[in-house]
């Protein structure tokens, strides 16, 4: 019987490596990169990718404006388009282009006696709020009823009205932004999102996608009081 | 019977101490795993039978184990879930056997 006995134990010294190795990379398994994380990832990848990408046309872009200033014969044409561009972005000028068109009006239910009116009327809160959302949206140029959005804009409640770059805005409030029309609706739209607050209250919003918005200039002036170039430019 | 019992430690022990199994080779390590513990058990029911022989045992461990790796191996090149096929015959004989240990023991 010795020999059954070393036999059975060979047997069992592989059985247990076996077992033991393979536990362990069992356990080993369920301590990988969740999936969740994978896809985190790889939007962030695909993000930075899309940032290289418009940085890549942007190089190319300055270089082209780079060689007209250095040949000389062009050089107020570059500056006029670089100058274009800075007024585009600092909101002064009238933009058109694809976008969306956001209507936003007071609750038309009627109130019932004992009830917040509060409750049902639209508030500067939630102005901001859709213009945050329009923004991670991608929004490029906004204006609410006429008012362009600059990135100094106030939106304010100020007594019973709401002030936009120190003007009234009296619902029904329309709101225009550029940018990916589908982007910019869906992100309103979206479950849980800012429209479904706004309709449980019974508030009026809508969203309409368009290809055609043109969205004012700001007309006041900007001013810097307090304010100038910082002397150490270290962009 | 300490030192079949010795071998399992040892074994065990070596194990935890190697060096771990890549990703990609653990189902045919657990296809293994399920063979190795059939040829147990049906080394287990040879002895409860007074039938038992050790080259038996052995060559029937060894052979069980890699043919099972090996057809979870080329189940796998080939597209076919042989694994599967494995796990399911190796699953049914373990519990054939464990019933009929039972019995022997009962009978006892």
């Amino acid at each position: 019987m010795k020999r059954g006995q070393i036999s059975i134990a060979i047997v069992l010294l592989f059985l247990g490596m076996m077992i033991a190795v393979q536990v362990r990379a069992t356990r080993q398994a369920e301590q990988n990169v969740p999936t969740a994380r994978v896809q985190e990832l790889t939007s962030r990848l695909k993000e930075v990718k899309e940032e290289r990408d418009s940085l890549i046309i942007e190089v190319a872009d300055l270089r082209t404006k780079l060689n007209q200033v250095s040949s000389g014969g062009s050089a107020g044409q570059a500056i006029r388009d670089e100058l274009t561009k800075a007024r585009m972005e600092a909101g002064v000028l009238p933009v058109e282009g694809k976008g969306v068109e956001v209507t936003l009006d007071d609750s038309p239910k009627e109130l019932q006696p004992g009830e917040d009116p509060n409750l049902y009327i639209l508030h500067e809160e939630d102005l901001l709020k859709v213009v945050n959302e329009l923004r991670a949206g991608g929004a490029e140029a906004m204006s609410i009823n006429g008012q362009r959005i600059l990135a100094t804009s106030e939106i304010r409640c100020a007594g019973n009205t709401i002030l936009v770059n120190t003007e009234k805005i009296v619902p029904p409030v329309i709101i225009l932004a550029t940018g990916n029309p589908e982007n910019l609706k869906s992100g309103l739209e979206i479950k849980g999102g800012i429209f479904e607050q706004l309709k449980y209250w019974g508030l009026v919003a809508k969203v309409e996608i368009r290809d055609d918005i043109t969205i004012p200039g700001f007309s006041g002036p900007v001013t810097f009081k307090y304010t100038k170039p910082a002397e150490n430019d270290n962009r | 019977m300490w030192l079949p019992l010795l071998g399992l430690i040892i074994g065990i022990v070596i194990g935890i101490q190697a060096p771990s199994l890549p990703q990609a080779y653990a189902q045919y390590m657990s296809v293994a795993v399920l063979a190795a513990l059939d040829s147990v058990f049906g080394g287990i029911r040879a002895g409860m039978e007074k039938k038992f022989d050790d080259t038996i045992f052995i060559t029937g461990f060894f052979s069980n184990t890699l043919l099972a790796a090996g057809l979870a191996y080329i189940g796998e090149r080939i597209g076919v879930a042989l694994y599967t096929a494995a796990i399911f015959a190796f699953g049914v004989r373990i519990f054939q056997n464990l019933a009929i240990i039972r019995r022997h023991i009962l009978k006892k």
